[in-house]
């Protein structure tokens, strides 16, 4: 009764004063808080945002740096030559050949590590510390192990180890591999799936572990198999991590460059689009073309990130949510 | 098998919380150790079998040239630091300690960078959260998904026009940006895990934002703070694409200086694995010692 009978009396321009500064004090304040997220978020627009837009430009032009004076409005003919073209086609099919075949490779083989793993056993910890040593090696080192000392038909690891079985049985004619040669897209796929396996492994041990242990005993009082337990309860429980340590890793090998670079420099049908880019502008000099593959990279890659952030976004919201 | 509806497993947690014992029995049930022995095993098995590139490139490394490429492999040849000796240059007049440095310099400078941008964002983002916090998270996240070759090229067109091509520091510029989104969504994370009240208490014992930061803030945040910038280091000390496209002979970093190793070096077998055993050193510690918190930094934060 009181404030209503004070806001009547109150001239207008008197009470609009206050609330004036009161607002420009909010402001202020919003500005306050904002301040400290400014020089990154500036800093990513400047650094990551502002070169796509110009590749975005630059796709659309004729520019080859060897012959300047052709360089000129190009339209869409350098997003028709990525996609008619018979080598980057290919480069197309072997992304999504080698994403995919990764992606899942690790992930089956990372579940059933993970399902040892979250088992109590003996040296445990020092069993997990041995399975993540793939991952920690720098991944150039790793590509010339494989290269060199694993994959090396003539003194690899491989074939030594298969001359040596043989030679248990008292054969001298072992069976000798040249994956390197014959069939290099497995040589890349092998060398890649040991390196990201670990990966997914600790993502989805991570996973194992957050998972509430009372329906699990509940469910083996109720007489449930260890099958049908997993089936149930462990695989739906499960779902979101499998779903973000695929998509986190197909985001990571569509971008692979040095996995090819170094174990076969793109030789037979192993040039994955980053590569077939990187050829493009650096050696060939074709700035146009190189960016409209760059550009149609993005494209499949937002596709698959749209997946992933609505699956982080579902985690994310849950952990908002405690 | 039928009985695992999922109406049952919702509905059977009840039942065990009204009989706290047979929780605990119930869990060592699940456990039979003999099943644990033969999981275990297997586990061994295979965790030999996943290391054994990496310790074969280490006992390789203390192999001579001759014993490194025989087959089948000598096992139990001598062991020598030769191929060590011959990787610093002691009998090729090639020093590794250019890129090696070069390595170190950008992945640490870089590293101090992004937490200098990282944490001041992730407070903004975590303790006194600015309006639609989320929309900014997933920006920081979308550029992270965006693939390197989509921006090379302008970068390279700048850094040549510019004069910055061969320059450590423009490598550092673009490490920092490679790895801010990561460290905003890790550090978001931790800063998260401090607890209002403390907040609120430092708040009305009349500390300032220094001394709350300080007092508050840094202790319970530091462990993650460090995690952080381990993860921040292992991806720039990664990082080939980039370096061998912006750098040279110069400002080469170190995995540009194995790329030399690629072709025509299968008979220097032993150097190789030397090569690939210094240059992973760096990366084997920071990974170890950051074991816990590198899922968390590599699923984006999103998995603790």
């Amino acid at each position: 009764m009181t404030t209503a009978t004070a806001r009547v009396s109150r001239p207008g321009h008197n009470a609009a004063k206050p609330s004036r500064n009161a607002r420009s004090k909010e402001r202020a304040l919003a500005w306050a808080r904002r301040a400290p997220l400014l020089p990154a978020l500036v800093f990513l627009i400047i650094v990551t945002q502002l070169p796509f837009v110009v590749t975005l430009i630059i796709s659309f032009l004729n520019w080859n740096s060897l012959s300047p004076n052709k360089t000129g409005f190009a339209g869409f003919e350098n997003y028709i030559t990525v996609l008619t073209d018979a080598d980057l086609r290919q480069a197309i099919f072997t992304t999504i050949l080698l994403t995919v075949s990764v992606v899942l490779a690790s992930l089956v083989i990372g579940l059933g590590l993970a399902l040892l793993l979250d088992k109590k056993f003996v040296g445990r910890g020092l069993a997990r510390t041995l399975l993540i040593a793939p991952f920690l090696v720098v991944p150039v080192a790793a590509a010339l192990i494989w290269k060199h000392a694993l994959l090396n038909p003539t003194y690899g690891l491989i074939n030594g180890v298969l001359t040596w079985m043989w030679s248990l049985f008292g054969s001298d004619t072992p069976p000798q591999l040249d994956l390197l040669s014959q069939a290099p897209m497995m040589a890349v796929i092998v060398s890649l799936v040991w390196q990201w396996t670990p990966f997914m492994m600790l993502i989805l041990l991570a996973g194992l572990q957050s998972r509430p242990m009372d329906t699990v005993e509940a469910a083996q009082m109720d007489g449930a198999t260890p099958w049908a337990i997993f089936r149930h309860l462990t695989l739906p429980h499960l779902r979101q991590y499998l779903e973000l340590g695929g998509l986190l890793g197909a985001i990571y090998i569509v971008q692979n460059f040095d996995a090819v670079f170094t174990l076969t420099a793109g030789g037979l049908g192993t040039t994955n689009l980053p590569y077939a880019i990187y050829q493009t502008f650096y050696f060939a000099n074709e700035y146009g073309l190189a960016s409209a593959a760059g550009v149609v990279v993005v494209i499949g890659t937002i596709i698959v990130a749209t997946f992933a952030l609505r699956t982080v976004f579902s985690l994310f919201k849950k952990e908002a949510a405690r | 098998m039928s009985t695992l509806t999922p109406s049952a497993a919702r509905t059977t947690p009840a039942k065990t919380s009204s009989l706290p014992g047979i929780g605990r029995r119930g869990k060592s049930r699940m456990d039979p150790s003999r099943n644990n022995t033969a999981a275990g095993l297997a586990a061994w098995l295979l965790a030999l079998l996943f290391a054994a590139p990496v310790l074969w490139m280490i006992l390789t490394s203390f192999h001579s040239e001759t014993d490194a490429a025989t087959n089948p492999p000598s096992i139990a040849a001598n062991l020598t630091l030769d191929a060590y000796k011959a990787f610093f240059g002691e009998t090729s007049g090639v020093s590794p300690w250019p890129p090696l440095i070069n390595s170190a310099t950008a992945s640490i400078l870089s590293t101090v960078l992004v937490l200098v941008l990282a944490i001041p964002a992730a407070y903004a983002l975590s303790i006194r959260p600015v309006k639609k916090w989320t929309d900014v998270m997933f920006f920081f996240l979308s550029t992270k998904m965006m693939p390197v070759v989509a921006a090379i090229l302008p970068l390279y067109l700048f850094a040549r026009t510019v004069g910055a091509l061969d320059n450590i520091w423009f490598l550092i510029l673009m490490y920092t940006s490679m790895n801010l989104p990561i460290a905003v969504w890790m550090m978001r994370s931790f800063l998260a895990e401090v607890p209002v009240e403390m907040l609120e208490a430092a708040q009305i014992d009349g500390a300032n934002l220094i001394l709350t930061l300080r007092k508050v803030v840094a202790p319970v945040a530091m462990p993650g703070i460090a995690a952080t910038a381990l993860i921040c280091f292992i991806f720039s000390w990664n990082e080939l694409l980039l370096a061998r496209v912006l750098t040279g002979v110069v400002a080469g970093t170190a995995p540009v200086f194995l790329t030399g190793f690629v072709s025509g070096q299968g008979l220097f077998l032993a150097k190789v694995c030397a090569a690939a055993v210094v240059i992973s050193l760096p990366v084997l510690f920071a990974g170890f010692a950051a074991q816990d918190k590198l899922v968390q930094g590599l699923s984006l934060g999103a998995v603790k």
